[in-house]
Protein backbone atom coordinates (compact mmCIF):
# COMPACT_ATOMS: atom_id res chain seq x y z
CA UNK A 1 0.00 0.00 0.00
CA UNK A 2 1.07 3.39 -0.69
CA UNK A 3 1.70 5.92 1.79
CA UNK A 4 0.71 8.96 -0.33
CA UNK A 5 -2.04 10.78 1.39
CA UNK A 6 -3.59 11.74 -1.98
CA UNK A 7 -2.28 15.19 -2.67
CA UNK A 8 -2.03 16.36 -5.80
CA UNK A 9 1.98 16.79 -6.44
CA UNK A 10 1.76 18.04 -9.92
CA UNK A 11 -0.29 18.57 -12.53
CA UNK A 12 0.45 17.78 -16.13
CA UNK A 13 -1.86 20.35 -18.74
CA UNK A 14 -2.46 19.45 -22.70
CA UNK A 15 -3.65 22.09 -24.41
CA UNK A 16 -4.51 21.01 -28.00
CA UNK A 17 -6.60 23.86 -29.07
CA UNK A 18 -5.95 27.33 -29.35
CA UNK A 19 -8.98 29.21 -29.00
CA UNK A 20 -8.37 32.19 -26.21
CA UNK A 21 -11.10 30.56 -23.78
CA UNK A 22 -9.20 27.42 -23.73
CA UNK A 23 -6.00 28.95 -23.48
CA UNK A 24 -6.80 30.83 -20.39
CA UNK A 25 -8.26 27.92 -18.95
CA UNK A 26 -4.70 26.37 -19.01
CA UNK A 27 -3.23 29.03 -18.22
CA UNK A 28 -4.87 30.04 -15.11
CA UNK A 29 -4.83 26.39 -14.19
CA UNK A 30 -1.01 25.69 -14.44
CA UNK A 31 -0.28 29.24 -12.12
CA UNK A 32 -3.23 28.38 -9.86
CA UNK A 33 -1.44 24.90 -9.06
CA UNK A 34 2.23 26.80 -8.91
CA UNK A 35 0.02 29.21 -6.50
CA UNK A 36 -0.80 26.24 -4.35
CA UNK A 37 2.79 24.88 -4.13
CA UNK A 38 1.93 22.31 -6.97
CA UNK A 39 4.00 21.78 -9.89
CA UNK A 40 3.22 21.95 -12.87
CA UNK A 41 4.24 21.34 -16.89
CA UNK A 42 2.28 21.98 -19.75
CA UNK A 43 2.16 20.15 -23.54
CA UNK A 44 0.68 22.47 -26.31
CA UNK A 45 -0.47 19.94 -29.14
CA UNK A 46 -2.03 20.21 -32.26
CA UNK A 47 -3.85 23.64 -32.24
CA UNK A 48 -2.68 24.39 -28.76
CA UNK A 49 0.84 25.16 -30.36
CA UNK A 50 -0.35 28.19 -31.61
CA UNK A 51 -0.57 29.72 -28.28
CA UNK A 52 2.77 29.00 -28.03
CA UNK A 53 3.93 30.49 -31.47
CA UNK A 54 5.60 34.05 -31.48
CA UNK A 55 3.68 35.10 -34.38
CA UNK A 56 0.48 33.67 -33.60
CA UNK A 57 -0.16 33.97 -29.47
CA UNK A 58 -1.11 37.63 -30.01
CA UNK A 59 -4.29 37.51 -32.74
CA UNK A 60 -6.02 34.19 -30.50
CA UNK A 61 -9.80 34.36 -30.85
CA UNK A 62 -12.49 33.31 -28.84
CA UNK A 63 -14.61 30.77 -30.97
CA UNK A 64 -18.20 32.33 -31.70
CA UNK A 65 -18.91 29.38 -33.67
CA UNK A 66 -20.13 26.26 -32.50
CA UNK A 67 -20.09 27.98 -29.00
CA UNK A 68 -23.80 27.64 -27.58
CA UNK A 69 -22.67 29.86 -24.29
CA UNK A 70 -21.80 32.67 -26.55
CA UNK A 71 -25.11 33.11 -26.58
CA UNK A 72 -25.59 34.27 -30.20
CA UNK A 73 -27.16 32.45 -33.34
CA UNK A 74 -24.44 30.37 -35.17
CA UNK A 75 -25.27 32.16 -38.75
CA UNK A 76 -24.59 35.30 -36.89
CA UNK A 77 -21.35 33.61 -34.71
CA UNK A 78 -20.06 32.84 -38.23
CA UNK A 79 -20.26 36.54 -39.97
CA UNK A 80 -16.81 38.40 -40.76
CA UNK A 81 -15.47 40.39 -38.17
CA UNK A 82 -17.77 38.42 -35.16
CA UNK A 83 -15.07 36.48 -33.97
CA UNK A 84 -12.90 39.84 -33.97
CA UNK A 85 -15.43 41.45 -32.29
CA UNK A 86 -16.40 38.77 -29.21
CA UNK A 87 -12.56 38.98 -28.98
CA UNK A 88 -12.44 42.66 -28.06
CA UNK A 89 -14.98 42.86 -26.04
CA UNK A 90 -13.59 39.74 -23.95
CA UNK A 91 -10.03 41.42 -24.07
CA UNK A 92 -11.45 43.99 -21.95
CA UNK A 93 -13.52 42.44 -19.28
CA UNK A 94 -10.29 40.62 -18.78
CA UNK A 95 -8.08 43.54 -18.01
CA UNK A 96 -10.98 44.48 -15.90
CA UNK A 97 -10.64 41.66 -13.92
CA UNK A 98 -6.59 41.75 -14.14
CA UNK A 99 -5.88 38.98 -16.24
CA UNK A 100 -2.51 39.23 -18.37
CA UNK A 101 -2.49 39.09 -21.77
CA UNK A 102 -0.96 35.56 -23.40
CA UNK A 103 2.09 36.82 -23.74
CA UNK A 104 2.45 38.38 -20.37
CA UNK A 105 0.62 35.07 -18.78
CA UNK A 106 3.33 32.70 -20.20
CA UNK A 107 6.36 35.13 -18.97
CA UNK A 108 4.02 34.92 -15.57
CA UNK A 109 4.14 30.84 -15.98
CA UNK A 110 7.93 30.83 -16.78
CA UNK A 111 8.74 32.75 -14.00
CA UNK A 112 6.86 30.47 -11.72
CA UNK A 113 8.42 27.31 -12.60
CA UNK A 114 5.82 26.26 -14.71
CA UNK A 115 7.54 23.70 -17.65
CA UNK A 116 6.32 24.22 -21.26
CA UNK A 117 6.88 21.92 -23.94
CA UNK A 118 5.99 21.54 -27.40
CA UNK A 119 4.38 18.71 -29.14
CA UNK A 120 6.69 16.97 -31.80
CA UNK A 121 4.67 15.60 -34.10
CA UNK A 122 2.23 18.64 -34.22
CA UNK A 123 5.34 20.54 -34.70
CA UNK A 124 6.81 18.73 -37.73
CA UNK A 125 3.23 18.43 -38.72
CA UNK A 126 2.57 22.47 -39.05
CA UNK A 127 5.97 22.85 -40.07
CA UNK A 128 7.57 24.90 -36.91
CA UNK A 129 10.84 25.08 -35.62
CA UNK A 130 11.97 25.80 -32.17
CA UNK A 131 12.89 29.00 -33.17
CA UNK A 132 8.85 29.79 -34.62
CA UNK A 133 8.36 29.51 -30.27
CA UNK A 134 8.27 31.55 -27.56
CA UNK A 135 11.77 31.89 -26.24
CA UNK A 136 11.53 29.95 -23.08
CA UNK A 137 9.42 26.90 -24.39
CA UNK A 138 11.60 24.14 -22.37
CA UNK A 139 11.67 21.76 -25.63
CA UNK A 140 9.90 19.71 -28.25
CA UNK A 141 9.43 16.49 -26.65
CA UNK A 142 7.12 13.13 -27.70
CA UNK A 143 4.30 12.27 -25.76
CA UNK A 144 6.24 9.83 -24.06
CA UNK A 145 8.82 12.21 -22.41
CA UNK A 146 5.71 13.85 -21.77
CA UNK A 147 4.45 10.77 -19.85
CA UNK A 148 7.58 10.46 -18.08
CA UNK A 149 8.11 14.30 -16.73
CA UNK A 150 4.88 13.18 -15.13
CA UNK A 151 6.21 10.18 -13.62
CA UNK A 152 5.61 9.99 -9.48
CA UNK A 153 3.15 10.05 -7.00
CA UNK A 154 0.42 12.28 -6.92
CA UNK A 155 0.32 13.25 -10.78
CA UNK A 156 -2.58 14.34 -12.57
CA UNK A 157 -3.35 14.99 -16.30
CA UNK A 158 -5.68 16.92 -17.87
CA UNK A 159 -6.31 17.76 -21.59
CA UNK A 160 -7.69 20.81 -22.68
CA UNK B 1 -9.21 30.26 17.16
CA UNK B 2 -6.57 31.60 19.87
CA UNK B 3 -3.08 30.33 19.12
CA UNK B 4 0.14 30.81 21.29
CA UNK B 5 3.25 32.11 19.49
CA UNK B 6 6.35 33.96 20.31
CA UNK B 7 4.93 34.62 23.56
CA UNK B 8 1.36 36.24 22.58
CA UNK B 9 -1.32 34.82 22.10
CA UNK B 10 -3.35 35.87 18.62
CA UNK B 11 -6.19 34.99 17.09
CA UNK B 12 -6.44 33.17 14.11
CA UNK B 13 -8.44 31.33 11.60
CA UNK B 14 -8.63 27.32 10.82
CA UNK B 15 -6.28 27.68 8.44
CA UNK B 16 -3.79 29.82 10.68
CA UNK B 17 -3.98 33.44 9.02
CA UNK B 18 -4.63 35.85 11.76
CA UNK B 19 -7.77 37.22 11.88
CA UNK B 20 -6.72 40.91 13.34
CA UNK B 21 -3.80 42.49 11.79
CA UNK B 22 -3.58 44.52 14.38
CA UNK B 23 -1.92 41.90 16.90
CA UNK B 24 0.91 41.15 14.31
CA UNK B 25 4.32 41.81 14.99
CA UNK B 26 7.54 41.26 13.46
CA UNK B 27 8.55 38.32 16.33
CA UNK B 28 5.34 36.70 15.42
CA UNK B 29 5.83 36.84 11.55
CA UNK B 30 9.38 35.42 12.15
CA UNK B 31 7.91 32.33 14.13
CA UNK B 32 5.26 31.96 11.52
CA UNK B 33 7.60 31.97 8.53
CA UNK B 34 9.88 28.87 10.84
CA UNK B 35 6.23 26.99 11.10
CA UNK B 36 6.22 27.02 6.69
CA UNK B 37 10.16 26.30 7.17
CA UNK B 38 11.22 29.95 6.04
CA UNK B 39 14.28 31.65 7.75
CA UNK B 40 13.25 35.58 7.69
CA UNK B 41 16.03 37.48 5.55
CA UNK B 42 16.08 41.03 4.74
CA UNK B 43 14.71 40.23 1.60
CA UNK B 44 11.61 38.45 2.69
CA UNK B 45 10.78 41.29 5.15
CA UNK B 46 11.24 43.61 2.42
CA UNK B 47 7.68 41.71 0.97
CA UNK B 48 6.25 41.77 3.49
CA UNK B 49 6.00 45.11 4.23
CA UNK B 50 4.96 45.43 0.75
CA UNK B 51 2.37 43.03 1.18
CA UNK B 52 1.51 44.47 4.62
CA UNK B 53 1.13 48.07 3.04
CA UNK B 54 -1.08 46.76 0.11
CA UNK B 55 -3.45 45.34 3.11
CA UNK B 56 -3.77 48.70 4.06
CA UNK B 57 -4.69 50.11 1.41
CA UNK B 58 -6.97 47.27 0.69
CA UNK B 59 -5.67 46.43 -2.26
CA UNK B 60 -6.57 42.64 -3.35
CA UNK B 61 -3.09 40.52 -3.83
CA UNK B 62 -2.34 38.72 -6.81
CA UNK B 63 0.98 36.94 -8.33
CA UNK B 64 0.31 39.31 -11.70
CA UNK B 65 0.32 42.62 -9.01
CA UNK B 66 3.63 41.44 -7.10
CA UNK B 67 5.42 41.05 -10.55
CA UNK B 68 4.83 44.59 -11.11
CA UNK B 69 5.34 45.86 -7.88
CA UNK B 70 8.94 46.83 -8.57
CA UNK B 71 9.42 45.50 -5.07
CA UNK B 72 10.08 41.97 -6.26
CA UNK B 73 9.70 39.75 -9.31
CA UNK B 74 8.08 36.61 -9.70
CA UNK B 75 11.02 34.16 -9.54
CA UNK B 76 12.30 35.50 -7.09
CA UNK B 77 8.86 35.50 -5.12
CA UNK B 78 8.53 31.58 -5.32
CA UNK B 79 12.09 31.45 -4.47
CA UNK B 80 11.81 33.13 -0.96
CA UNK B 81 8.66 31.43 -0.68
CA UNK B 82 8.84 28.09 -2.27
CA UNK B 83 5.84 26.72 -1.37
CA UNK B 84 2.65 28.50 -2.31
CA UNK B 85 4.30 31.86 -2.38
CA UNK B 86 1.79 34.38 -2.14
CA UNK B 87 -0.49 32.14 0.87
CA UNK B 88 2.50 31.65 2.89
CA UNK B 89 3.96 35.21 2.60
CA UNK B 90 0.15 37.09 3.17
CA UNK B 91 0.29 34.01 6.70
CA UNK B 92 3.29 35.51 7.40
CA UNK B 93 2.40 38.80 6.76
CA UNK B 94 -1.00 38.16 9.59
CA UNK B 95 -3.17 39.12 6.31
CA UNK B 96 -6.13 37.61 5.11
CA UNK B 97 -5.83 34.61 3.03
CA UNK B 98 -5.41 35.85 -0.48
CA UNK B 99 -8.51 34.98 -2.69
CA UNK B 100 -7.28 35.75 -6.35
CA UNK B 101 -6.73 32.89 -9.04
CA UNK B 102 -4.31 34.94 -10.98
Amino acid sequence: MSDHNGDIKKMMIILSKATLENVYAAFVLANGARMEGIEAEMFFTFFGLEAIHKKKLEHLHIATVGNPAMHMPTMLGGLPGMEALATHMMKKEMERIDMPDVHEFLDILKASGVKLWACKLAMDMFHYTKEDLYDDVDGVITVGDFYKQGSGVGTHMLFI
Amino acid sequence: MEKVIAGATINVNEEGYLTDFSQWNKQIGTDLAQEADITMTPRHWEVIDYLQSEFKKEVPLSIRKIGKSGVVDIKEFYQLFPMAPLKTASKIAGIPKPVSCI
